[in-house]
Protein backbone atom coordinates (compact mmCIF):
# COMPACT_ATOMS: atom_id res chain seq x y z
CA UNK A 1 0.00 0.00 0.00
CA UNK A 2 1.36 3.39 -0.95
CA UNK A 3 2.21 5.47 2.07
CA UNK A 4 0.56 8.84 2.59
CA UNK A 5 2.70 11.85 1.67
CA UNK A 6 4.92 13.22 4.43
CA UNK A 7 4.73 16.91 5.28
CA UNK A 8 7.98 18.48 6.47
CA UNK A 9 7.83 22.03 7.73
CA UNK A 10 10.89 24.13 8.43
CA UNK A 11 10.71 26.35 11.51
CA UNK A 12 14.26 27.74 11.54
CA UNK A 13 16.90 28.12 8.84
CA UNK A 14 19.86 29.16 10.97
CA UNK A 15 20.87 29.95 14.53
CA UNK A 16 19.49 33.43 14.89
CA UNK A 17 16.38 32.91 12.79
CA UNK A 18 13.00 34.32 13.92
CA UNK A 19 11.79 32.44 16.95
CA UNK A 20 8.12 33.06 16.10
CA UNK A 21 8.44 31.46 12.66
CA UNK A 22 7.77 27.86 13.68
CA UNK A 23 4.38 28.48 15.27
CA UNK A 24 2.37 29.06 12.04
CA UNK A 25 4.18 26.09 10.47
CA UNK A 26 3.14 23.79 13.31
CA UNK A 27 -0.44 25.12 13.23
CA UNK A 28 -0.64 24.43 9.49
CA UNK A 29 0.76 20.91 9.91
CA UNK A 30 -1.66 20.17 12.76
CA UNK A 31 -4.69 21.44 10.80
CA UNK A 32 -3.67 19.37 7.81
CA UNK A 33 -3.38 16.17 9.86
CA UNK A 34 -1.47 13.16 8.53
CA UNK A 35 2.20 12.28 8.97
CA UNK A 36 4.31 15.38 9.59
CA UNK A 37 7.53 16.66 11.02
CA UNK A 38 9.05 19.97 11.96
CA UNK A 39 12.65 20.54 10.95
CA UNK A 40 14.74 23.16 12.72
CA UNK A 41 18.12 23.86 11.12
CA UNK A 42 20.23 25.96 13.47
CA UNK A 43 23.82 24.92 12.90
CA UNK A 44 26.11 26.82 10.55
CA UNK A 45 29.78 25.83 10.37
CA UNK A 46 31.02 28.50 12.71
CA UNK A 47 28.03 28.13 15.06
CA UNK A 48 29.27 24.68 16.01
CA UNK A 49 32.82 25.81 16.79
CA UNK A 50 31.46 28.55 19.07
CA UNK A 51 29.24 25.94 20.75
CA UNK A 52 32.29 23.75 21.37
CA UNK A 53 33.99 26.70 23.07
CA UNK A 54 30.95 27.23 25.31
CA UNK A 55 30.89 23.54 26.26
CA UNK A 56 34.55 23.73 27.30
CA UNK A 57 33.59 26.39 29.84
CA UNK A 58 30.39 24.69 30.98
CA UNK A 59 29.84 20.94 30.42
CA UNK A 60 26.05 21.49 30.53
CA UNK A 61 26.20 24.06 27.69
CA UNK A 62 27.13 23.81 24.03
CA UNK A 63 23.69 23.34 22.48
CA UNK A 64 21.67 25.99 20.64
CA UNK A 65 21.43 28.98 23.03
CA UNK A 66 17.89 29.77 21.85
CA UNK A 67 16.68 26.20 22.41
CA UNK A 68 14.07 27.13 25.02
CA UNK A 69 12.73 30.01 22.94
CA UNK A 70 12.49 27.82 19.85
CA UNK A 71 11.00 24.73 21.45
CA UNK A 72 8.83 25.83 24.37
CA UNK A 73 6.12 27.55 22.26
CA UNK A 74 5.60 24.58 19.91
CA UNK A 75 6.54 21.45 21.85
CA UNK A 76 3.11 20.73 23.35
CA UNK A 77 1.31 21.12 20.03
CA UNK A 78 3.88 18.90 18.28
CA UNK A 79 3.73 16.15 20.90
CA UNK A 80 -0.06 16.39 21.11
CA UNK A 81 -0.59 16.31 17.32
CA UNK A 82 2.01 13.69 16.43
CA UNK A 83 4.27 16.18 14.65
CA UNK A 84 7.79 14.93 15.15
CA UNK A 85 10.67 17.37 15.64
CA UNK A 86 14.03 16.82 13.93
CA UNK A 87 16.81 19.30 14.57
CA UNK A 88 20.57 19.79 14.73
CA UNK A 89 20.08 22.17 17.68
CA UNK A 90 22.09 19.73 19.77
CA UNK A 91 25.20 21.43 18.30
CA UNK A 92 28.20 20.51 20.47
CA UNK A 93 26.11 18.86 23.19
CA UNK A 94 23.06 16.99 21.80
CA UNK A 95 22.54 15.02 24.98
CA UNK A 96 22.24 18.14 27.13
CA UNK A 97 19.80 19.61 24.60
CA UNK A 98 17.72 16.45 24.79
CA UNK A 99 17.66 16.59 28.61
CA UNK A 100 16.51 20.19 28.42
CA UNK A 101 13.70 19.30 26.00
CA UNK A 102 12.71 16.47 28.32
CA UNK A 103 12.43 19.01 31.17
CA UNK A 104 10.32 21.37 29.06
CA UNK A 105 8.04 18.50 28.04
CA UNK A 106 7.54 17.52 31.72
CA UNK A 107 6.68 21.11 32.62
CA UNK A 108 4.11 21.14 29.80
CA UNK A 109 2.44 17.95 30.97
CA UNK A 110 4.11 15.34 28.78
CA UNK A 111 5.82 12.96 31.23
CA UNK A 112 7.25 10.45 28.73
CA UNK A 113 8.33 12.08 25.48
CA UNK A 114 10.37 9.78 23.25
CA UNK A 115 13.53 11.77 22.61
CA UNK A 116 16.39 10.34 20.57
CA UNK A 117 19.93 11.68 20.40
CA UNK A 118 22.08 11.13 17.32
CA UNK A 119 25.82 11.09 18.00
CA UNK A 120 29.05 10.13 16.33
CA UNK A 121 29.79 13.39 14.53
CA UNK A 122 32.02 14.85 17.25
CA UNK A 123 35.67 14.07 16.50
CA UNK A 124 37.05 16.72 18.87
CA UNK A 125 38.33 14.34 21.55
CA UNK A 126 41.94 13.16 21.89
CA UNK A 127 41.01 9.68 20.64
CA UNK A 128 40.41 11.20 17.19
CA UNK A 129 43.55 13.34 16.95
CA UNK A 130 45.47 10.70 15.06
CA UNK A 131 42.71 10.38 12.45
CA UNK A 132 42.55 14.15 12.00
CA UNK A 133 46.32 14.46 11.79
CA UNK A 134 46.38 11.85 9.03
CA UNK A 135 43.71 13.49 6.86
CA UNK A 136 44.26 17.15 7.67
CA UNK A 137 48.04 16.86 7.46
CA UNK A 138 48.65 18.83 10.63
CA UNK A 139 49.45 17.93 14.21
CA UNK A 140 47.76 21.08 15.56
CA UNK A 141 45.11 20.30 18.15
CA UNK A 142 41.72 21.61 16.96
CA UNK A 143 39.15 23.51 19.02
CA UNK A 144 36.58 21.22 17.45
CA UNK A 145 36.19 18.74 14.64
CA UNK A 146 32.90 17.30 13.42
CA UNK A 147 31.96 14.94 10.65
CA UNK A 148 28.86 15.60 8.56
CA UNK A 149 26.59 12.65 9.31
CA UNK A 150 23.86 11.53 6.94
CA UNK A 151 20.23 10.50 7.30
CA UNK A 152 20.54 6.90 8.44
CA UNK A 153 20.71 7.31 12.23
CA UNK A 154 17.84 9.83 12.02
CA UNK A 155 15.80 7.31 10.02
CA UNK A 156 16.52 4.59 12.58
CA UNK A 157 15.37 6.84 15.41
CA UNK A 158 12.20 7.72 13.46
CA UNK A 159 11.52 4.02 12.82
CA UNK A 160 11.90 3.35 16.52
CA UNK A 161 9.19 5.92 17.24
CA UNK A 162 11.15 8.99 18.29
CA UNK A 163 9.00 12.08 18.75
CA UNK A 164 11.99 14.42 18.98
CA UNK A 165 15.32 13.69 17.27
CA UNK A 166 18.25 15.80 18.43
CA UNK A 167 21.46 15.82 16.41
CA UNK A 168 24.76 17.63 16.28
CA UNK A 169 26.43 18.01 12.91
CA UNK A 170 24.52 16.33 10.11
CA UNK A 171 24.31 17.48 6.51
CA UNK A 172 21.43 19.97 6.51
CA UNK A 173 19.26 18.17 3.90
CA UNK A 174 19.63 14.92 5.86
CA UNK A 175 17.29 16.43 8.49
CA UNK A 176 14.55 15.94 5.86
CA UNK A 177 15.94 12.83 4.17
CA UNK A 178 16.00 10.81 7.42
CA UNK A 179 12.27 11.20 8.15
CA UNK A 180 11.32 10.55 4.49
CA UNK A 181 13.55 7.48 4.30
CA UNK A 182 11.96 5.98 7.41
CA UNK A 183 8.40 7.02 6.61
CA UNK A 184 8.45 5.50 3.11
CA UNK A 185 10.79 2.63 3.92
CA UNK A 186 13.40 3.53 1.28
CA UNK A 187 16.68 1.64 1.05
CA UNK A 188 19.91 3.46 1.72
CA UNK A 189 20.86 2.71 -1.90
CA UNK A 190 17.72 4.09 -3.56
CA UNK A 191 19.67 6.92 -5.12
CA UNK A 192 16.87 8.58 -7.12
CA UNK A 193 14.50 8.83 -4.15
CA UNK A 194 17.27 9.95 -1.83
CA UNK A 195 18.37 12.53 -4.42
CA UNK A 196 14.84 13.93 -4.67
CA UNK A 197 14.35 14.10 -0.90
CA UNK A 198 17.78 15.70 -0.57
CA UNK A 199 16.77 18.54 -2.84
CA UNK A 200 13.49 18.90 -0.91
CA UNK A 201 15.59 19.19 2.25
CA UNK A 202 17.87 21.63 0.48
CA UNK A 203 14.89 23.85 -0.42
CA UNK A 204 13.68 23.73 3.21
CA UNK A 205 16.94 24.10 5.10
CA UNK A 206 17.24 27.89 4.90
CA UNK A 207 13.69 28.58 6.05
CA UNK A 208 12.24 31.69 4.41
CA UNK A 209 14.87 31.74 1.67
CA UNK A 210 12.48 29.67 -0.48
CA UNK A 211 9.30 31.57 0.44
CA UNK A 212 10.24 35.09 -0.63
CA UNK A 213 12.77 35.86 2.09
CA UNK A 214 16.14 36.91 0.73
CA UNK A 215 14.42 37.53 -2.62
CA UNK A 216 12.73 40.92 -2.36
CA UNK A 217 14.25 43.65 -4.51
CA UNK A 218 11.77 46.54 -4.68
CA UNK A 219 10.50 47.25 -8.17
CA UNK A 220 12.13 44.07 -9.46
CA UNK A 221 11.13 41.25 -7.10
CA UNK A 222 8.21 42.44 -5.00
CA UNK A 223 7.14 40.17 -2.15
CA UNK A 224 3.85 40.60 -0.23
CA UNK A 225 3.99 41.13 3.55
CA UNK A 226 7.68 40.28 3.87
CA UNK A 227 7.60 41.34 7.54
CA UNK A 228 5.50 38.25 8.23
CA UNK A 229 7.17 35.93 5.77
CA UNK A 230 5.88 32.38 6.17
CA UNK A 231 8.24 29.45 6.50
CA UNK A 232 8.14 26.54 4.05
CA UNK A 233 6.33 23.23 4.16
CA UNK A 234 7.26 20.47 1.70
CA UNK A 235 4.87 17.69 0.81
CA UNK A 236 7.06 14.71 -0.02
CA UNK A 237 5.62 11.89 -2.11
CA UNK A 238 6.54 8.23 -2.09
CA UNK A 239 8.86 8.74 -5.11
CA UNK A 240 10.71 11.52 -3.25
CA UNK A 241 9.42 14.38 -5.40
CA UNK A 242 7.95 17.34 -3.53
CA UNK A 243 5.66 20.34 -3.63
CA UNK A 244 6.87 23.38 -1.71
CA UNK A 245 4.26 25.49 0.03
CA UNK A 246 4.27 27.62 3.16
CA UNK A 247 2.53 28.15 6.48
CA UNK A 248 -1.06 29.44 6.28
CA UNK A 249 -1.94 33.08 7.02
CA UNK A 250 1.60 34.36 6.53
CA UNK A 251 3.37 36.69 4.12
CA UNK A 252 5.92 35.92 1.48
CA UNK A 253 5.40 33.89 -1.68
CA UNK A 254 6.39 30.60 -3.28
CA UNK A 255 6.99 31.10 -7.01
CA UNK A 256 9.14 29.55 -9.73
CA UNK A 257 11.63 32.35 -9.13
CA UNK A 258 11.94 31.87 -5.35
CA UNK A 259 12.27 28.10 -5.73
CA UNK A 260 14.88 28.31 -8.49
CA UNK A 261 17.02 30.72 -6.47
CA UNK A 262 17.05 28.44 -3.46
CA UNK A 263 17.51 25.31 -5.57
CA UNK A 264 20.86 26.69 -6.78
CA UNK A 265 21.88 28.24 -3.45
CA UNK A 266 25.31 26.95 -2.39
CA UNK A 267 25.27 24.43 -5.25
CA UNK A 268 28.40 24.00 -7.32
CA UNK A 269 28.13 21.36 -10.07
CA UNK A 270 24.35 20.89 -10.52
CA UNK A 271 24.99 17.30 -11.65
CA UNK A 272 26.74 16.43 -8.40
CA UNK A 273 25.38 17.97 -5.22
CA UNK A 274 27.23 15.88 -2.66
CA UNK A 275 25.82 14.86 0.71
CA UNK A 276 26.58 11.89 2.96
CA UNK A 277 23.39 10.25 1.61
CA UNK A 278 23.60 10.63 -2.15
CA UNK A 279 25.01 12.54 -5.11
CA UNK A 280 21.98 14.56 -6.20
CA UNK A 281 21.62 15.72 -9.79
CA UNK A 282 19.36 18.63 -10.79
CA UNK A 283 20.45 18.93 -14.42
CA UNK A 284 17.10 17.53 -15.61
CA UNK A 285 14.97 19.09 -12.86
CA UNK A 286 11.74 20.93 -13.58
CA UNK A 287 9.78 23.35 -11.42
CA UNK A 288 6.05 23.86 -11.94
CA UNK A 289 3.64 26.29 -10.30
CA UNK A 290 0.84 23.93 -9.24
CA UNK A 291 -1.22 26.45 -7.29
CA UNK A 292 -0.93 29.79 -5.49
CA UNK A 293 2.24 29.59 -3.35
CA UNK A 294 2.77 25.95 -4.35
CA UNK A 295 5.63 24.87 -6.59
CA UNK A 296 6.46 21.27 -7.55
CA UNK A 297 10.04 20.07 -8.00
CA UNK A 298 10.36 17.03 -10.27
CA UNK A 299 12.89 15.06 -12.32
CA UNK A 300 15.70 15.25 -9.78
CA UNK A 301 18.00 12.24 -10.04
CA UNK A 302 20.40 10.60 -7.66
CA UNK A 303 23.68 8.76 -8.02
CA UNK A 304 25.80 6.76 -5.62
CA UNK A 305 26.82 8.57 -2.44
CA UNK A 306 30.44 9.62 -1.85
CA UNK A 307 32.69 6.99 -0.25
CA UNK A 308 33.94 9.48 2.33
CA UNK A 309 32.46 11.86 4.89
CA UNK A 310 33.41 15.51 5.16
CA UNK A 311 35.01 16.66 8.39
CA UNK A 312 35.46 20.31 9.32
CA UNK A 313 37.92 21.25 12.06
CA UNK A 314 38.35 24.62 13.74
CA UNK A 315 41.61 25.97 15.13
CA UNK A 316 42.42 28.98 17.22
CA UNK A 317 43.19 31.66 14.67
CA UNK A 318 44.44 34.67 16.62
CA UNK A 319 42.48 37.90 16.85
CA UNK A 320 40.32 40.05 14.61
CA UNK A 321 40.23 43.79 15.30
CA UNK A 322 37.81 46.20 13.69
CA UNK A 323 37.22 49.92 13.98
CA UNK A 324 35.00 52.51 12.35
CA UNK A 325 34.61 56.29 12.25
CA UNK A 326 32.18 58.45 10.27
CA UNK A 327 32.67 61.64 8.23
CA UNK A 328 29.84 63.66 6.72
CA UNK A 329 29.14 66.82 4.76
CA UNK A 330 31.45 68.59 2.29
CA UNK A 331 34.83 66.88 1.89
CA UNK A 332 33.70 63.81 3.83
CA UNK A 333 35.28 61.35 1.42
CA UNK A 334 38.63 63.21 1.36
CA UNK A 335 38.72 63.29 5.16
CA UNK A 336 37.88 59.56 5.41
CA UNK A 337 40.62 58.76 2.89
CA UNK A 338 43.12 60.85 4.87
CA UNK A 339 42.16 59.02 8.08
CA UNK A 340 42.81 55.70 6.30
CA UNK A 341 46.25 56.88 5.18
CA UNK A 342 47.08 57.85 8.77
CA UNK A 343 46.09 54.42 10.09
CA UNK A 344 48.18 52.64 7.44
CA UNK A 345 51.19 54.78 8.42
CA UNK A 346 50.77 54.25 12.15
CA UNK A 347 50.06 50.50 12.04
CA UNK A 348 52.84 49.09 9.86
CA UNK A 349 52.72 45.75 11.67
CA UNK A 350 49.12 45.12 10.58
CA UNK A 351 47.83 44.37 7.07
CA UNK A 352 44.79 46.64 7.14
CA UNK A 353 41.65 46.14 5.19
CA UNK A 354 40.13 49.53 4.35
CA UNK A 355 36.45 50.11 3.56
CA UNK A 356 34.93 53.45 2.67
CA UNK A 357 31.30 52.70 3.38
CA UNK A 358 29.22 54.86 1.07
CA UNK A 359 31.95 54.76 -1.59
CA UNK A 360 33.24 51.21 -1.90
CA UNK A 361 33.14 48.43 0.68
CA UNK A 362 31.63 44.93 0.65
CA UNK A 363 32.06 44.31 -3.08
CA UNK A 364 35.80 45.07 -2.76
CA UNK A 365 38.62 42.78 -1.62
CA UNK A 366 40.96 42.36 1.36
CA UNK A 367 44.01 43.39 -0.68
CA UNK A 368 42.69 46.84 -1.59
CA UNK A 369 42.79 46.23 -5.33
CA UNK A 370 39.32 47.62 -6.04
CA UNK A 371 39.56 50.60 -3.69
CA UNK A 372 42.90 51.62 -5.20
CA UNK A 373 41.17 51.89 -8.58
CA UNK A 374 38.01 53.61 -7.33
CA UNK A 375 37.96 57.21 -8.59
CA UNK A 376 38.29 59.76 -5.80
CA UNK A 377 34.86 61.31 -5.50
CA UNK A 378 33.00 63.69 -3.28
CA UNK A 379 30.79 61.37 -1.22
CA UNK A 380 29.25 63.32 1.63
CA UNK A 381 28.43 60.56 4.10
CA UNK A 382 31.26 58.08 4.52
CA UNK A 383 32.14 55.61 7.23
CA UNK A 384 35.74 54.49 7.32
CA UNK A 385 35.99 50.90 8.48
CA UNK A 386 39.30 49.13 9.03
CA UNK A 387 39.97 45.53 9.99
CA UNK A 388 43.03 43.38 10.59
CA UNK A 389 44.01 40.06 12.08
CA UNK A 390 47.02 39.20 14.21
CA UNK A 391 48.07 36.16 16.21
CA UNK A 392 48.88 38.41 19.16
CA UNK A 393 46.03 40.11 21.01
CA UNK A 394 48.01 43.19 21.96
CA UNK A 395 49.03 43.83 18.38
CA UNK A 396 45.40 43.52 17.26
CA UNK A 397 44.28 45.91 20.02
CA UNK A 398 46.57 48.59 18.61
CA UNK A 399 44.10 48.98 15.74
CA UNK A 400 41.28 49.83 18.14
CA UNK A 401 43.50 52.36 19.94
CA UNK A 402 44.57 54.09 16.73
CA UNK A 403 41.03 54.38 15.39
CA UNK A 404 39.88 55.84 18.72
CA UNK A 405 42.75 58.36 18.70
CA UNK A 406 41.43 59.77 15.40
CA UNK A 407 38.89 61.63 17.57
CA UNK A 408 41.46 64.26 18.46
CA UNK A 409 44.50 63.53 16.29
CA UNK A 410 42.79 62.89 12.95
CA UNK A 411 41.01 64.81 10.23
CA UNK A 412 38.20 67.21 11.08
CA UNK A 413 34.72 66.12 11.99
CA UNK A 414 35.26 62.42 12.62
CA UNK A 415 32.61 60.93 14.90
CA UNK A 416 30.98 57.76 16.07
CA UNK A 417 34.01 55.59 16.74
CA UNK A 418 33.20 51.95 17.43
CA UNK A 419 35.81 49.28 17.88
CA UNK A 420 35.65 45.55 18.50
CA UNK A 421 38.09 42.75 19.01
CA UNK A 422 37.28 39.07 18.93
CA UNK A 423 38.89 35.68 18.80
CA UNK A 424 39.17 34.16 15.35
CA UNK A 425 38.67 30.55 14.41
CA UNK A 426 40.29 29.21 11.31
CA UNK A 427 39.01 26.12 9.54
CA UNK A 428 40.29 23.14 7.66
CA UNK A 429 38.25 20.42 5.98
CA UNK A 430 39.06 16.91 4.87
CA UNK A 431 37.35 13.71 3.83
CA UNK A 432 37.64 10.59 5.97
CA UNK A 433 36.55 7.01 5.26
CA UNK A 434 32.97 6.33 6.41
CA UNK A 435 34.21 3.51 8.64
CA UNK A 436 36.09 6.04 10.80
CA UNK A 437 32.79 7.59 11.95
CA UNK A 438 30.21 5.68 14.00
CA UNK A 439 26.79 7.33 13.82
CA UNK A 440 24.14 6.01 16.21
CA UNK A 441 21.08 7.04 18.14
CA UNK A 442 20.23 6.54 21.81
CA UNK A 443 17.19 7.29 23.92
CA UNK A 444 17.35 9.97 26.54
CA UNK A 445 15.57 7.79 29.06
CA UNK B 1 18.74 48.48 -39.50
CA UNK B 2 17.77 48.10 -35.89
CA UNK B 3 20.05 49.63 -33.28
CA UNK B 4 20.79 48.25 -29.86
CA UNK B 5 21.10 49.53 -26.32
CA UNK B 6 22.27 48.13 -23.00
CA UNK B 7 20.31 47.35 -19.86
CA UNK B 8 21.56 46.09 -16.50
CA UNK B 9 21.33 42.30 -16.16
CA UNK B 10 19.07 42.84 -13.14
CA UNK B 11 16.21 43.84 -15.46
CA UNK B 12 16.41 40.48 -17.26
CA UNK B 13 17.49 38.13 -14.49
CA UNK B 14 17.54 37.58 -10.76
CA UNK B 15 20.06 35.61 -8.74
CA UNK B 16 21.55 34.71 -5.39
CA UNK B 17 25.06 34.20 -4.06
CA UNK B 18 26.08 31.35 -1.79
CA UNK B 19 29.37 30.35 -0.19
CA UNK B 20 31.17 27.23 0.87
CA UNK B 21 34.65 27.78 2.19
CA UNK B 22 36.57 30.03 -0.21
CA UNK B 23 34.24 29.27 -3.11
CA UNK B 24 31.31 31.45 -4.13
CA UNK B 25 28.43 30.54 -6.38
CA UNK B 26 26.12 33.02 -8.05
CA UNK B 27 22.96 31.97 -9.85
CA UNK B 28 21.63 33.99 -12.78
CA UNK B 29 18.00 33.12 -13.58
CA UNK B 30 16.05 34.51 -16.53
CA UNK B 31 12.97 36.45 -15.52
CA UNK B 32 11.26 35.17 -18.70
CA UNK B 33 12.05 32.24 -21.00
CA UNK B 34 12.42 34.61 -23.95
CA UNK B 35 15.45 36.25 -22.31
CA UNK B 36 17.30 32.95 -22.03
CA UNK B 37 19.21 32.86 -25.34
CA UNK B 38 20.37 36.42 -24.88
CA UNK B 39 21.69 35.63 -21.39
CA UNK B 40 23.48 32.47 -22.50
CA UNK B 41 25.19 34.43 -25.28
CA UNK B 42 26.28 37.39 -23.17
CA UNK B 43 26.58 36.35 -19.51
CA UNK B 44 29.62 34.20 -20.11
CA UNK B 45 32.42 32.91 -17.91
CA UNK B 46 34.64 35.67 -19.31
CA UNK B 47 32.08 38.39 -18.56
CA UNK B 48 31.63 37.22 -14.96
CA UNK B 49 35.38 36.70 -14.46
CA UNK B 50 35.88 40.33 -15.54
CA UNK B 51 33.60 41.74 -12.83
CA UNK B 52 35.42 39.63 -10.23
CA UNK B 53 38.93 40.52 -11.50
CA UNK B 54 39.85 42.27 -8.22
CA UNK B 55 39.00 39.07 -6.29
CA UNK B 56 41.42 37.10 -8.50
CA UNK B 57 39.41 33.85 -8.59
CA UNK B 58 41.55 30.86 -9.59
CA UNK B 59 38.73 29.49 -11.74
CA UNK B 60 35.33 30.65 -12.99
CA UNK B 61 32.97 27.93 -14.24
CA UNK B 62 29.49 28.31 -15.69
CA UNK B 63 26.90 25.54 -15.47
CA UNK B 64 23.84 25.91 -17.69
CA UNK B 65 20.41 24.57 -16.72
CA UNK B 66 18.13 25.13 -19.74
CA UNK B 67 15.09 23.50 -18.06
CA UNK B 68 15.22 26.14 -15.36
CA UNK B 69 16.42 28.99 -17.60
CA UNK B 70 19.18 29.33 -15.05
CA UNK B 71 22.96 29.47 -14.95
CA UNK B 72 25.21 28.78 -12.01
CA UNK B 73 28.58 30.50 -11.78
CA UNK B 74 31.16 28.94 -9.47
CA UNK B 75 34.11 31.11 -8.48
CA UNK B 76 37.01 29.34 -6.80
CA UNK B 77 39.16 31.25 -4.28
CA UNK B 78 37.05 34.39 -4.65
CA UNK B 79 36.20 35.08 -0.98
CA UNK B 80 39.55 36.15 0.54
CA UNK B 81 39.65 32.86 2.43
CA UNK B 82 35.93 32.53 3.16
CA UNK B 83 33.66 33.31 6.07
CA UNK B 84 36.17 32.58 8.84
CA UNK B 85 39.20 34.19 7.25
CA UNK B 86 38.03 37.16 5.20
CA UNK B 87 38.23 40.67 6.67
CA UNK B 88 35.25 41.78 4.59
CA UNK B 89 32.18 42.99 6.49
CA UNK B 90 30.30 40.58 4.23
CA UNK B 91 32.64 37.64 4.70
CA UNK B 92 30.11 35.24 3.14
CA UNK B 93 30.05 37.27 -0.07
CA UNK B 94 26.27 37.39 0.07
CA UNK B 95 26.18 40.77 -1.67
CA UNK B 96 28.12 39.49 -4.68
CA UNK B 97 25.03 38.47 -6.68
CA UNK B 98 24.39 42.17 -7.21
CA UNK B 99 27.87 42.67 -8.63
CA UNK B 100 26.92 40.19 -11.36
CA UNK B 101 23.39 41.61 -11.77
CA UNK B 102 24.98 44.98 -12.61
CA UNK B 103 26.54 43.59 -15.83
CA UNK B 104 25.51 45.47 -18.97
CA UNK B 105 23.55 43.36 -21.42
CA UNK B 106 22.98 44.42 -25.00
CA UNK B 107 19.37 44.26 -26.21
CA UNK B 108 17.63 45.34 -29.46
CA UNK B 109 16.45 48.95 -29.50
CA UNK B 110 12.79 47.93 -29.42
CA UNK B 111 13.28 45.36 -26.65
CA UNK B 112 10.42 45.31 -24.16
CA UNK B 113 11.50 44.41 -20.68
CA UNK B 114 9.41 43.35 -17.76
CA UNK B 115 10.26 42.96 -14.14
CA UNK B 116 9.14 40.36 -11.66
CA UNK B 117 9.68 36.64 -11.84
CA UNK B 118 8.24 34.13 -14.25
CA UNK B 119 4.54 34.71 -14.79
Amino acid sequence: MARQPLLIGCGAGFSGDRIDAADPVVTTLAENGGPACLMLETLAERTLALAQLRRREDPEAGYEPMLDALVAPILAECLGSGIRIVSNFGAANPEAAAWRIDEIAHLQGFPNPRIAVVTGDDLSGPEHHELLARYLHTSRVPVSANAYLGAEAIAEAWDAGAEVIVTGRVADPSLAVGPAMAHFGWDAGDWDRLGRATMAGHLLECGAQVTGGYFADPGFNDVPDLANVGFPIAKISEDGSCVIGKAKHTGGCVTLATVKEQLLYEVHDPAAYLTPDVTADITHAHVTQVGPDHVALSDVRGHERPATLKVTAFYEGGWLAEGGISYAGPGAEARARLAAEILVKRLPELALRIDLIGVVSVLADDHGRLISKAPIGDARDVRLRVAARHHDREAAERLAQEVTALYTCGPAGGGGVRTAIRQRLSTASCFVPREAVQARFDWVQ
Amino acid sequence: MMGSRTVPLRTLAHGRAGDKGNRSNVSVIARRPEYWDLLVAQVTEAAVAAVFAHREPSRVARYVLPNLHAMNFVLDDALDGGVNDSLNLDSHGKSLAFLVLDLAVEVPEDFKQTTGGDP
